[in-house]
């Protein structure tokens, strides 16, 4: 067996059904295995894609991500969408062509530092000159980029690795002495949260993407349900908890719901859970949540005290730590439901006055409404993807998210061009699963190529355009904050985004007055097939609330119907 | 701002001084200095890092976010327990047959060597806390230092306990 069977051999063993990919000079040999073995594989049309596209598969199904890359610019087009996962902590395996070993160093053709370029956005990288490490590297790897906090792992090969002979033997168990993956902490910890709960009047959950990726939801809705703390939620917590559900509050931060964002303001108790208190949800930070004690539960250490103070760290994988909390809590003998129904009633009444909401008209169709009729003609057995922009903030605030891994977008690092390759990974990934992408005008373009791969292989997603002729979200910038000065933000409106798509193979359609909205759109959602529909809609409207940066979190700029 | 030294063990595994290099300059960490060798595991190295921070929080940070490192196996703050501290430096020294009885003396005293002699300058060897290094430094330079290679402050614990059973 040589390195780029021994490399395909151990995927096998890892559970890898697909791999993303574009080839090349030093994957040649890899790809020569990848087609005696039929190893399924997806080409995209460029390495950007197939990172992008191994995200969304890991989101979507909780795998790890496969991708395969050339050397020099394949593994520098890979760039984005490692830094892309490993903000959101997306497990992936990268693997990389390295030059051959005796030319290493010597600025060979095709080559570049990827170690050295990889290594503040990934959780760990490999460089791999001997077959003989490919079985112990690829173990660690796996186990790695899945385990406690995930992320993204590099393997850069040096060429003549895949054609040397090596005896091969898949290690059982993973050996590392500065890692053992396994992150179960100090029950104390969870005795003292509930002991404040004990205390606390009123407490909220803010959860966030960590309750996904350690697949975690039922736990936590177990634990809304028996104790009636309403909640909040990152952008990347979205669909743990039933959007419309009662004390449910929706996101919190920049363009949070009103309710989140005051409920986070007056709680004594902010119970933080598989989140990072990021700046675009804690605005000002020292006056973040000024009259609340903080509890974190957290995997990451590094993350405990990082962005603020905790008074009450839960240092542990939530899969150890929530289980723990339930039980706890059901055993307390205290009926939270009871001692929290006035505050519960509270901010429900709050969501109910100033609830996220837009005024429609007759002339034009309002991206909001767009967001809002697509909801309501899916079923929950649906995945939205977004892009990055306005338009990933309305789908945020107006879809109907209803379970864990099926609101997928770029959420750390904002990275446009995500959501096009992220949707094919996210559909290959979940074949029976319905999945629908909201892209801009800008964001689409930045990975267009795609819609080829969609075509070419038949991967049935729609793609719902939110077409504003603006590089909305700087607009709105620079509208509030910059005297309307539209400096390079308005796209010419001459790129005719159906034919577009058509020429990649895609079917096609343009929707642009209301009236017709409903009816193209369930005919268009029902085509069999990719699709894109080109929605028009006006360029000058806000994503409201919003929060001013480095403001605090009640100092909210509101609109929607009340305006 | 106050100074730690923090040792840490490693894997002695290529790439791993890319990563805790790579992970100092993404996260902003003051570093006052940092060296490596091996150790008494011939599959261990250890890193000394001397370490400027405002804060306990900013501690706590430099330390879990190193401890992150997959290849990171032990981090002990040795500015917290009771440790020696020592720095190596190696000074070459403008010299004349008038000079080197005053540059000897000043050598003696610092308990320091003179390890090489050439008709215009000396190298002198010495180790100890950082002031003494300092100290000599400043004692010397009448006769001018032509040059200074310091190795920064490495530190190992008081008492029978190696850092990696902390
Ligand atoms: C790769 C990348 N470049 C630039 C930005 C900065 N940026 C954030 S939103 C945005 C505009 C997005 O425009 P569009 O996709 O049309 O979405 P809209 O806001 O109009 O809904 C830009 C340029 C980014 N997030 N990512
Ligand atoms: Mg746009």
């Amino acid at each position: 067996m040589n390195g780029a069977q021994a490399i395909l051999e151990s995927l096998k063993r890892e559970n890898v059904d697909l791999v993303f990919g574009y080839p090349g000079g030093a994957v040649l040999d890899l790809y020569d295995a990848v087609y005696q073995a039929r190893f399924p594989h997806i080409l995209t049309r460029h390495e950007q894609g197939a990172v992008h596209a191994a995200d969304g598969y890991a989101r979507a199904t909780g795998k790890v991500g496969v991708v395969f890359a050339t050397s020099g610019p394949g593994a520098t087009n890979l760039i984005t969408g490692i830094a892309t996962a490993n903000m959101d902590s997306v497990p992936l395996v990268c693997f990389t062509g390295q030059v051959t070993n005796p030319l290493i160093g010597k600025d060979s053709f095709q080559e570049a530092d990827i170690v050295g370029i990889t290594t503040p956005i990934t959780k760990h990288n490999y460089l791999v000159k001997r077959a003989s490490e490919l079985p112990r590297v690829i173990k660690e790897a796996f186990f790695i980029a899945r385990t406690g906090r995930p992320g993204p792992v590099v393997i850069d090969i040096a060429k003549d690795v895949f054609t040397t002979v090596l005896d091969y033997e898949y290690p059982q168990k993973v050996k590392l002495r500065g890692y053992k993956g396994d992150f179960t902490g100090d029950e104390g910890q969870i005795r003292d949260v509930v002991e404040a709960l004990g205390e606390a009047k009123r407490p909220v959950f803010f959860i966030g993407g960590g309750v996904t990726l350690s697949n975690q939801t039922e736990v936590m809705r177990e634990i809304v349900k028996n104790t009636g703390i309403p909640v909040v939620s990152s952008l990347m917590g979205l669909g743990c908890i039933p959007a419309k559900q009662e004390g449910f509050l929706g996101m919190v931060g920049m363009h949070g719901s009103y309710a989140a964002n005051m409920a986070v303001q007056k709680s004594d108790l902010l119970i933080g859970i598989g989140v990072r208190f990021d700046d675009r949800v804690t605005g000002k930070i020292d006056a973040f949540a000024p009259n609340a004690k903080i509890v974190h539960f957290e995997v990451d250490k590094a993350e405990i005290n990082k962005n603020i103070f905790s008074h009450y760290p839960v240092i542990g994988d939530l899969r150890w730590s929530l289980p723990i909390f339930n039980e706890q809590l059901q055993g307390s003998g205290e009926d939270y439901l009871d001692r929290f129904a006035k505050w519960h009633k509270q901010v429900v009444d709050m969501d109910r006055e100033c609830p996220f909401s837009y005024k429609t008209n007759d002339k034009v169709i309002m991206p909001q409404q767009l967001i809002d009729t697509v909801s309501g003609m899916v079923d929950e057995n649906t995945i939205v993807v977004t892009d990055v922009g306005q338009h990933q903030m309305w789908a945020a605030q107006f879809f109907n998210s209803r379970n864990p891994r099926q609101f997928i977008t770029s959420g750390g690092l904002g990275t446009m061009g995500y959501g096009l390759p992220a949707a094919l990974g996210a559909k290959l990934g979940c074949p029976d699963k319905r999945v629908v992408l909201f892209t801009g005008d800008g964001s689409v373009m930045m990975n267009c190529q795609e819609m080829s791969t969609a075509a070419d292989n038949n991967i049935d997603i729609k793609v719902v355009l939110l077409h504003n002729r603006v590089l909305g979200m700087v607009t709105q910038w620079q509208r509030m904050f910059y005297g309307k000065r539209y400096s390079q933000t308005l796209l010419g409106g001459k790129t005719d985004y159906v034919k577009l798509a058509q020429a990649m193979g895609m079917e096609a359609c343009r929707i642009e007055k209301p009236q017709e909205l409903e009816a193209s759109l369930e005919k268009a959602l029902n085509v069999k097939g990719p699709m894109l529909i080109d929605v028009m809609l006006p360029a000058n409207e806000d994503v409201l609330p919003m929060v001013a940066p480095g403001a605090q979190l009640d100092n909210m700029v509101l609109g929607g119907a009340e305006a | 701002m106050k100074k730690y030294i923090l040792a840490v063990l490693v894997d002695n595994k290529p790439g791993v001084l890319t990563h805790v290099s790579g992970l100092i300059s993404r996260r902003a960490f003051n570093i006052e200095s940092i060296s490596a060798g091996y150790t008494e595991d011939e599959d261990v190295t250890r890193i000394n890092i001397e370490v400027s921070v405002e804060d306990d929080r900013e501690l706590e940070q430099v330390v879990n976010q190193l401890g992150k490192l997959i290849d990171v196996i032990k981090i002990v703050n040795l500015g917290l327990v009771d440790s020696i501290v020592r720095e190596l430096v190696l000074l070459k020294v403008r010299a004349t047959k008038g000079s080197l009885a005053d540059i000897r003396n000043i050598v003696d005293i610092f308990r320091g060597n003179i390890v090489d002699v050439s008709p215009e300058n000396v190298v002198i060897e010495l180790t100890g806390s950082q002031s003494k290094i300092n100290a000599i430094c400043e004692m010397l330079e009448d006769f001018e230092i032509i040059e200074i290679a310091r190795t920064g402050a490495i530190a190992l614990s008081r008492g029978p306990i190696p850092i990696k059973n902390m």
